[in-house]
């Protein structure tokens, strides 16, 4: 922790005369005022998006090694199988509703999957900031150890890799461990029809 | 007539409640139809809201019951002619670089005597009722077709303003960590079937710079960029920005700078 004190210190000088991640984070509890259920404490950044702001989504790898052995412990991982029921998980996949100021609090979220992934093949209408899953459990089976990897990194993508762009869906509260459960079915389940 | 259709309403609708609403929903689209048809006949959908914007901006309103003719958008007062393509820039009176929107916000207080809470408490409407700031918007851009995009880039605090924008940019909150370069961020990237400009890049940045605001088709609503700053927030699961504040003149000058230097086309037509 202390080399990465020492690095951070050099990273931040190239852009010293930039206003730093504080400076923001002052700005936005000034400029910004809660709505619905998007209250202010949402503009403090934690540890992990303070480092990924200050590093440009890229820190030392000794650093992400730390911070992604953090996260993991965020993840509470269910006993037994992990393998929900895909038809409830490509219902979740599809929906973007959740979090937001005019979604009503208390509401089940969805995962927002297909603004950003690539699943099953009838739906054409995917996003391309995450990469394609089309046929991501036939490349790699359904064993215990792939089915916790899928929980893991749909509950905290953050442990896997520190400032990935994907959104902590378990970990931030979005999704619930069932619906989880149901998108692991949906990635890996032989009948789903990303494997299809 | 009137006493007729009343005794209509009172005998025989009861009796056609199930059949009625589809019948009033179906002459609300067949409405809002006609009125698309006569927009794309007469020309630009955009247009009719430089029509109505022209019509607010010349209407004596607030306390002081005067009209809005005398704002100054940076060329002095009155001056619409490539106004817009000067802006964000930074205003002396107010001592802070602002946008359109935010200059017509301190222009409505100032010279109307309105309270800032009055003349923000609608800045966005809805497909039947556009809001006051979107014509007022979409008027005096369209004042400034063909001329450059050429905002502020000189002044202390439209640097810094230039210099917030950019850190905003990549700024990561929430809950779900995004900045706006998490989708803003890489080329060739959509959300579902919408493309992802590299707002940072000029090559992408000018494009939309030279249309904005503009007219949405998909919803028949006329956007600004303090719609789309907001926008992006709500969908960032943010809290809100204030309207016409720092942050959002500071990013919305961050992309203007980094777009300048195309003839403005706008305001146009979007999806």
């Amino acid at each position: 922790m202390r080399t990465s004190f020492f690095i951070f210190g050099v990273l931040a000088f190239p852009v010293l005369a930039d206003p730093g991640a504080n400076d923001i984070q002052k700005i936005l509890q000034r400029d910004f005022h809660p709505r619905g259920q998007a209250t202010m404490d949402r503009v403090v950044q934690d540890g992990l998006q303070r480092v990924c702001t200050d590093s440009g989504d890229k820190p030392p790898a000794e650093v992400a090694k730390a911070l992604e052995a953090d996260q993991m412990k965020s993840i509470a991982f269910p006993a037994g199988s992990l393998m929900g029921d895909w038809q409830r998980g490509e219902k979740i996949a599809q929906g973007g509703r959740g979090l937001t100021w005019n979604d009503r609090a208390g509401q089940p979220a969805d995962g927002s999957c297909y603004n950003c992934h690539q699943l099953s093949d009838q739906e054409l209408s995917y996003g391309t900031i995450g990469p394609s899953l089309r046929g991501f459990g036939k490349q790699r089976g359904d064993t215990p150890e792939m089915q916790r990897y899928v929980y893991g990194k749909i509950y905290n993508a953050k442990a896997y890799n520190a400032c990935s762009q994907m959104p902590r869906l378990g970990a931030s509260g979005t999704l619930t461990p069932e619906q989880i459960k149901d998108l692991v079915g949906l990635l890996l389940d032989p009948a789903s029809p990303v494997n299809k | 007539m009137r006493a007729g259709l009343l005794g209509f309403a009172f005998w025989v609708l009861p009796l056609f409640i199930p059949a009625f609403i589809p019948t009033s929903l179906a002459q609300d689209s067949k409405k809002e139809i006609q009125r698309y048809r006569q927009m794309i006949a007469e020309g630009s959908p955009a247009e009719l809201f430089e029509v109505e914007g022209e019509a607010l901006w010349k209407k004596p309103q607030g306390p002081d019951n005067v009209s809005l003719e005398k704002c100054d958008l940076g060329l002095g007062p009155g001056v619409l002619k490539g106004a817009y393509a000067r802006l964000p820039r930074y205003f002396k009176d107010a001592d802070r670089v602002m946008d359109l929107e935010a200059r017509l916000l301190h222009c409505m207080t100032t010279l109307q005597g309105r309270t800032r809470e009055s003349a923000t408490a609608r800045v966005f409407g809805s497909a039947d009722r556009p809001s006051e700031m979107e014509s007022l918007s979409a008027y005096i851009a369209a004042q400034s077709r063909g001329a450059k995009m050429a905002p502020g880039v000189s002044h202390p605090k439209e640097k810094e303003a230039y210099a917030l924008g950019r850190a905003l940019y990549f700024h990561r909150a929430g809950p779900w960590d995004f900045s706006c370069a998490s989708c803003h961020g890489e080329e060739g990237k959509r959300i579902r079937m919408q493309d992802l400009p590299v707002l940072y890049k000029p090559e992408h940045a000018r494009p939309v710079v030279a249309s904005w605001p503009a007219y949405r088709v998909s919803n028949s609503q006329f956007i600004t960029l303090q719609w789309r700053m907001n926008d992006c927030y709500r969908q960032m699961r943010m809290p809100e920005p204030n309207f016409g504040s720092e942050t959002t003149v500071a990013l919305i000058t961050f992309l203007t700078v980094t777009g300048k230097g195309e003839p403005y086309r706008g305001p146009g037509n979007k999806r």
